[in-house]
């Protein structure tokens, strides 16, 4: 017994350390967050709070898919039009923005601190054009600079783009306009295969006219390199290994198989596979943000003060999760402090009766628990269901005011259950374990009785 | 000992004179404007455009412009110094936001700057009422069964059920009501924070409540033979402490909220505040107490005026 309550101390003491090292407003190195986020893509290994837009400032657009009349929307479509929206959002070069399926078929938009969201909405919105265009010899190339991720003006569409809204993209030729072969309504499809060698690579068919144009094209320009573009964004630039005249071709090259995929989607999903509409739309002035954020840690430092393991647990999970932080979120995290300490309380109480009614200290104390804990869980699970009920509200309408109320709420009513019953209790243990009981009876202040 | 349960028609009297006047002022704002509270765009569907220029201005100047672009459903109110205005217009598409822009800043120089921005669909709107009303309905519904579920031991499980319910109707009447008077008197707005504030309330309140019922259940089987109202009293008492300790401490973080929390979820706080203190109010004083009245089949406690416990 005694042994047991040692080795959960020192579980407890370290999962303080770690919580408060993960917490803790510090640089952390590499290989705690490669060990932490191991499932992630390293982009997203990240040990900093997520900021809502209401502390941030910027924009959030809800879409909606419209389907003409007939259509049908599959989970497939919407994934596609999320990696689409994706990309054009990332195209805009703002730190975390986020793209969420909503739902059956709504899109969450988050762009934080754009300057002119107006036209980022518009770009969203936007069909996109898939095209083939012409660059030209492969030795001794006179635009070696075109590569994957590069923009490039063509005939098929050669706006000059605004410097804001390249963002992060390369424009190596401002000055010249490339000749679009094809454009991607000849596309039939396009797939992932696997060449000889395993390595994966796009194959794609072609209509009958396609085929034709293709065919001819490619008969004479053999070994020049022939890029596929997005949205005016080089996908791949490949080169032309043999005339394409079967209307079946492949594109080969240093693809890692994910890669490969979403190119595959975006080559057949190029423009939208269902148009969007705006159904829903906030931008937030940073400044309001920041008055907000400061106010509002303020007061949660007042009140997380008292509650010091059990807050830095809950911010750790939250960095784990991750929790993305607003204004009702932290309200939410605050009004869980609460709970926590209703659950010390109702266990405080009962032991101080059971004491009172005359029983020794030590069986005061876990009798203390076990009674208190029916009350405790019955009254903390009706908060739970309520909480999954505005969960599923809030993720089906992309209320994300409700939706982090709800999940901060949630985690620190499951946190707060947790310390109230594991960590009180053994620290109480610790305290009275192996003592007398003369010594026991000069302790009762530690209860406050 | 002291005796909470044979007062009981006190405290329903009481709860009456919050809830009537909240009923009165629903049913009034419901006869004027067709809905019992002011609704915001999240039930509605519309556009709130947040504006603040380098000068005062007049609303009627700057929702000329809107009129001018045949928006002619617009609202312009000035707020604090006059140099941040809030219009509340039809929904607008991307275009029409530039070219009123572009005439707003024509009007009154290039010093505009957009504060906020949010726009709802009208047809997500209606939507989304339906759902807050269907969320509303289920967590009742949810937490309902979890109660009988949870009392199925007691006798008369379904009456903890009924109990608890009729204490969070009460909180529901009481939050709205209250939150209705403050909409015809400083204009708040229901918007989906509310639905949360709510359903927050609603959760609060049963949690206050199974705590009591906790202790009446365990009290129950431990003082076989006593006057249930004793039973309950006895109960009622030993978790006061524990009830105001855990209330007061709540009510102190949304006091920090109110006054440290920044304006735009004010709101939600003001409204949780008062749901919780109708919480602890209707578990002590009324959920608890109607136990005591399906018991002895004697709703206010007027047959045992003067009867001395047990």
């Amino acid at each position: 017994m005694r042994s047991r309550n040692i080795l959960v101390l020192g579980f407890i003491i370290l999962l303080a350390l770690v919580a408060v090292y993960i917490a803790a407003p510090i640089e952390h190195p590499t290989w705690v967050k490669n060990l932490l986020f191991w499932q992630q893509p390293p982009e997203y290994r990240s040990l900093e709070f997520k900021q809502g837009l209401d502390l941030r400032g910027g924009t959030q657009v809800l879409l909606q898919a419209k389907p003409a009349a007939g259509q049908r929307i599959t989970a497939a479509d919407m994934e596609a039009a999320r990696v689409i929206v994706e990309r054009r959002v990332n195209a805009l070069g703002l730190t975390e923005p986020l793209v969420q399926i909503q739902g059956e078929n709504r899109i969450i938009v988050e762009m934080p601190g754009v300057d002119n969201p107006d036209q980022a909405v518009q770009t969203l919105k936007n069909t996109g054009q898939l095209e083939f265009v012409e660059i030209g010899p492969s030795v001794n190339s006179p635009y070696p600079r075109i590569e994957q991720g590069s923009y490039v003006r063509t005939t098929n569409n050669d706006r000059v783009p605004a410097e804001e809204e390249l963002g992060k993209t390369s424009h190596p030729y401002p000055d010249v306009v490339f000749k679009t072969v094809m454009t991607g309504r000849e596309l039939k499809n396009a797939t992932v295969i696997l060449d000889q060698y395993g390595k994966p690579g796009i194959g794609f068919e072609l209509t009958d006219a396609g085929a034709k144009i293709f065919g001819d094209y490619t008969r004479e320009h053999v070994g020049d390199i022939l890029a596929i573009v997005l949205d005016n964004v080089v996908l791949s630039a490949p080169r032309i290994q043999t005339a394409i005249t079967e209307g079946r071709g492949e594109i080969t090259g240093q693809f890692a198989r994910a890669e490969a995929e979403s190119l595959a989607v975006q080559m057949r999903y190029g423009a939208l596979p269902v148009p969007l509409e705006v159904v829903n739309r906030r931008t937030i002035g940073a400044t309001l943000g920041a008055d907000s954020v400061q106010a509002s840690i303020t007061a949660g430092l007042m009140a997380a003060l008292a509650l010091l393991i059990y807050a830095t647990l809950n911010l750790a999970i939250y960095k784990l999760v991750p929790i993305t932080l607003t204004l009702p979120g932290i309200a939410g995290f605050l009004l869980s402090t609460g709970m926590a300490v209703d659950a010390n309380i109702l266990i405080f109480e009962r032991m101080k009766e059971e004491l009172r009614w005359g029983r020794p200290l030590r069986s005061a104390l876990e009798a203390g628990f076990t009674r208190a804990w029916t009350s405790i869980f019955d009254s903390n699970f009706s908060t739970l269901i309520t909480c999954a009920i505005l969960i599923m509200f809030g993720r089906t309408f992309g209320a994300q005011a409700v939706l982090g109320f709800a999940l901060n709420l949630a985690i620190g009513v499951t946190v707060s259950m947790f310390t109230a019953v594991i960590v009180t209790r053994t620290f109480l243990r610790a305290i009275f374990q192996g003592e007398r009981s003369e010594a026991l009876r000069e302790k009762r202040w530690v209860l406050g009785f | 000992m002291f005796r909470i349960v044979e007062h009981r028609r006190w405290y329903f009297l009481l709860s009456l004179l919050i809830i009537v006047p909240g009923l009165i002022a629903m049913i009034y704002s419901t006869a004027t404007v067709g809905r019992p509270f002011k609704v915001a765009i999240d039930f509605t569907g519309g556009a709130i455009w947040e504006l603040s220029f380098d000068q005062p201005i007049l609303p009627t100047d700057l929702r000329e412009i809107f009129v001018n672009a045949g928006l002619t459903d617009t609202d312009v109110t000035t707020v604090g110094d006059g140099k941040t205005a809030q219009v509340r217009l039809k929904p607008i598409d991307e275009d029409q936001k530039v070219a009123l822009m572009a005439a707003i800043k024509a009007k009154y120089g290039a010093n505009v700057s957009e504060v906020q921005f949010a726009l709802v669909g009208p047809a997500i709107g209606s939507e989304v009422t339906q759902a807050a009303i269907l969320a509303v309905f289920a967590a009742s519904i949810a937490i309902t069964i979890f109660l009988v579920i949870a009392f199925r031991k007691v006798p008369h499980p379904v009456r903890y059920g009924v109990s608890a319910v009729i204490g969070m109707v009460h909180d529901i009447l009481v939050t709205l009501g209250i939150f209705s008077v403050l909409s015809i008197l400083l204009g708040w707005e229901a918007d989906a924070l509310l639905l949360t504030a709510l359903l927050t309330v609603i959760s609060f309140s049963v949690q206050d409540k199974i705590v009591v019922f906790d202790r009446i259940r365990e009290n129950t089987a431990k003082y076989r033979g006593e006057l249930f109202r004793v039973i309950v009293n006895r109960s009622l008492l030993e978790t006061l402490h524990r009830s105001l300790a855990t209330q007061l401490n709540a009510l102190f973080i949304m006091a920090a909220l109110l006054i440290f929390g920044g304006a735009t979820i004010r709101q939600f706080i003001a409204v949780m505040f008062i749901g919780l203190i109708s919480g602890t109010y209707s578990s002590i004083f009324n959920a608890v107490p109607i136990l005591v009245s399906w018991e002895e089949r004697d709703l206010l406690g007027t047959k045992n005026v003067g009867a001395t416990s047990a």
